[in-house]
């Protein structure tokens, strides 16, 4: 969390996380492992009236950053998110809402202004399970244009809240460009099968689309040219989650230092003892640099900077690496009650762990760190 | 009405047209470790001399001591401002040995506890690079315990006399004054009995021994004091209360390159004196090799992380949402990552790292770098200690058992490595 917070974001900060703890306290999170969504409807428009869809989108268009900064205000929604292992499509929304956000006013506006309201979900479909799927340019799902007719062809998977959502942003390939089209979910040719997930609350879908016809005006941006907005919302969505991350990375942190020292063994607390003192000055360090890059990150992306490819995928990398060291250490720390069902750790285990894999793994981010840095050396 | 402080912006375009007018280039490579085994004692003399007149360009020019208040030879400006200017410096040659020890901690400790005239005295030669300070800190028997110093000042009339020896200071040999920690009180508890003095490295009674590395670098010194006078106008503080000095001197040693008094060349995103991973897979033929980008990648992680964490801690501390001792963070980090990365860099090397000719260019040299790997896990404070002063300070959580806490110092046990006659038998 940044240190000099503005008074707007300090509020919306402070509002999601007391809405957050009273409407979905951990008995409750329990309750939503058999809900066929994950959230209920009503939970994520009142969400949404404090602010959670509208903060990648410009104000003109019904949204509106608190900084200028969009993706860094947004930030501090998905570190509340975390620390609760908070429910709800925040994520795909959120993408959809900034890519839709960027068109032109003239099209998409009845879905954007459903999405922005909490009255409708629109999910990113992006990743393939594929080698190379959760990258732009590994994307195999074919849209092109016949006639007067866009197409589409292949699967997606995972995809968030894809049943819930009224539309799918699908991002296709397109010859050598991209292009992303808005699809009805109920368009014939769009079959959902649902998947398993380790997270509680999160649902994901595989969305397969078999010669699915829409109009034209279906396309968001250009046919084909769709590259460089691709690029710009995988980048958020990463820092999204790993901002997420970080938030379950502290609330576990946090639940394990009050754990050290109330649990005594040979007559003393867990946390006079040197060994995992050291463990919990790793942690505390793996904490606050996981904040400190994914802080730099969002700043870099919102600001368009050079470095913000490589930001992103160090934080991802980063958080998804050290993240997973440090809440397992956390249920090392605890013993076997961090295994059980009944203790509330596994609630922040299981989002550090969705988050690490869902855009790329750890290794898969260090090895475009280093493409990146190639590149760089090479101009 | 008087002109106020000069906007940040302003002052940053200024140094970077000085910059660029004034500064070389910095060629690659430049500052690579400090602990270099391929430097002659008169080259490394020589460079020390050119740093002494880069250092000279900064003061005139209005950009040494941009922290320092404007009555010492400083700017009086913000460490906003000292930010500017090492942006400025990104890619230019700077003096970087000038920097740690002699602007902080010793020059900062100096401004924190030093007499009017020692301040006057020192503060603006050393901003001129005339001075270059050391730190007679650690001592033969001490580790990371620095408050046990041995080293004995014994009080006579109006001067000190001082008798001891002190370990691992960095280039004492080309350095010209010293802040020293001493005990002046053997009846008191360990961390009462401790003065600080200052003192010319040059003079009779003062033998500098240069240690030899295992990796052949002769960077490092130790001190022999034999009867060296120290006047009473040379002491830091109070007699007896060096340790609150030393709290001090031991923060502003952790603050490092996120010190508001140190200048050193960044750019956005790179850390200082970052080795090129990406250059190693190449010169290795192992630019495709994913296991390879693995391993470029993560060290590449592991600088950027680094340095976005220093900031945070730095900016953390200046807001005061940190304490002082947070500084322990970024230092535990930057220990486990440089031996991260050395160990990746001479993964890279592969058979080069352990056998390789000058020919061999970014890889030759790997395998001695792998052999100093510990090198930043103890150097200024090992990470071990950091670990304790983060879980202790930073957590809370319950202090280690000493024994020598409420004991007068000459009673605290001392291991046969400590006595004053060396090793046993010795």
């Amino acid at each position: 969390m940044l240190f000099e917070l503005t008074e707007d974001q300090q509020s919306l900060r402070e509002t999601t996380a007391r809405y957050l703890s009273n409407v979905v306290p951990v008995d409750q999170m329990r309750k939503l492992r058999e809900h066929p969504a994950g959230y209920e409807e009503e939970y994520w428009r009142q969400g949404a009236e404090l602010g959670w869809t509208s903060l990648l989108v410009p104000e003109e268009r019904g949204g509106g950053s608190l900084s200028g900064g969009g993706l860094l205000d947004a930030t501090l929604l998905a570190h509340e998110f975390g620390r609760h292992a908070a429910p709800g499509p925040f994520l795909p929304c959120n993408v959809a809402a900034a890519a839709l956000g960027a068109e032109d006013p003239a099209r998409h506006g009845q879905v954007l202004a459903e999405l922005l309201s909490g009255s409708a979900v629109v999910s990113w479909c992006f990743s393939e399970g594929s080698p190379g799927g959760h990258r732009p340019e590994g994307l195999s799902l074919e849209v092109s244009v016949r006639d007067d007719e866009v197409v589409l062809d292949g699967v997606k998977r995972p995809v968030e809240s894809a049943a819930q959502a009224g539309h799918l942003l699908v991002s296709g390939r397109t010859g050598d460009g991209l292009t992303q089209v808005l699809v009805p979910t109920d368009t014939p040719g769009v079959a959902l099968d649902p998947m398993q997930s380790v997270d509680l609350t999160r649902r994901f879908w595989e969305v397969r689309m078999d010669d699915v016809r829409l109009p034209l005006d279906a396309v968001v941006g250009e046919v084909g040219g769709a590259g460089a907005p691709v690029e710009h919302q995988l980048q958020m969505a990463l820092v999204l989650l790993a901002a997420e991350s970080v938030g379950a990375m502290e609330r576990a942190f946090d639940m394990t230092v009050e754990w050290a020292f109330d649990r005594f063994s040979f007559g003393r607390p867990l946390a006079s003892y040197q060994e995992l003192k050291h463990r919990f000055a790793d942690m505390k360090t793996w904490l606050e640099a996981g904040q400190a890059v994914t802080d730099a990150a969002a700043v870099a992306v919102d600001a368009a900077t050079t470095d913000a490819a490589e930001l992103v995928s160090v934080a991802a990398a980063f958080v998804g690496q050290y993240g997973g060291e440090l809440l397992q250490d956390c249920v090392q720390i605890h013993g076997g009650i961090g295994l059980t069902y009944e203790h509330d750790l596994h609630l922040l285990l299981r989002r550090g762990t969705l988050n690490r894999g869902l855009l790329g793994t750890p290794a898969l981010h260090r090895r475009r760190i280093a493409e990146l840095l190639g590149e760089r050396e090479e101009r | 009405m008087p002109p106020g402080p000069e906007d940040v912006t302003d002052f940053g375009a200024r140094a970077r047209a000085w910059a660029a007018a004034t500064l070389p280039e910095a060629g690659p490579g430049l500052y690579e470790g400090v602990f270099r085994t391929n430097v002659t004692e008169e080259q490394e003399a020589a460079e020390v001399g050119r740093e002494r007149q880069l250092q000279r360009m900064f003061y005139e020019a209005g950009f040494a001591g941009v922290c320092v208040p404007r009555e010492y030879g400083g700017q009086g400006l913000t460490p906003d401002h000292q930010r500017a200017l090492n942006q400025a410096l990104a890619g230019y040659e700077f003096p970087a040995r000038l920097q740690v020890p002699t602007f902080t901690p010793c020059l900062a400790i100096l401004l924190e506890f030093g007499t009017e005239e020692q301040k006057r005295t020192h503060i603006p030669a050393m901003l001129r690079g005339e001075e270059l300070w050391m730190q007679l800190l650690s001592e033969p028997g001490g580790g990371s315990d620095v408050a046990g110093a041995l080293t004995s000042a014994v009080r006579d009339g109006d001067q000190w006399v001082l008798n001891g020896s002190k370990i691992w200071t960095t280039g004492a040999w080309f350095s010209d004054w010293g802040l020293c920690l001493a005990r002046t009180n053997w009846d008191v508890p360990k961390h009462r009995g401790l003065t600080v003095f200052i003192l010319p490295l040059r003079q009779p009674g003062l033998e500098i021994h240069r240690i030899e590395m295992l990796n052949g670098s002769r960077e490092f010194c130790q001190e022999f004091l034999t009867d060296v006078i120290v006047p009473d106008g040379d002491r830091v503080g109070e007699v007896d209360e060096g340790w609150t000095v030393g709290v001090r001197w031991m923060l502003h040693e952790r603050l490092l390159y996120e010190s508001p008094l140190v200048t050193f060349a960044s750019s956005a995103s790179t850390t200082f004196a970052s080795t090129s991973f990406s250059s190693l897979a190449l010169a290795a033929g192992r630019r495709d090799d994913p296991s390879a980008q693995e391993l470029v990648g993560e060290a590449r992680m592991l600088d950027v992380v680094a340095a976005r964490l220093q900031e945070r801690i730095g900016r953390g501390i200046g807001a005061e949402v940190f304490s002082d001792q947070a500084a322990a963070i970024a230092r535990l980090f930057k220990g486990t990552t440089s031996a991260r990365t050395r160990t990746i860099a001479f993964e890279l090397a592969g058979t080069t790292g352990v056998s390789w000719t000058e020919a061999d260019g970014v890889l030759a040299d790997r395998g001695l770098d792998y052999l100093m790997r510990q090198t930043g896990c103890i150097g200024g404070g090992t990470t071990e200690m950091a670990r304790n002063v983060i879980s202790e300070r930073v957590l809370g959580m319950p202090r280690e058992r000493s024994l020598d806490r409420d004991v007068p110092f000459r009673d605290v046990p001392r291991g046969p490595s400590s006595s004053p006659a060396g090793r046993p038998g010795g």
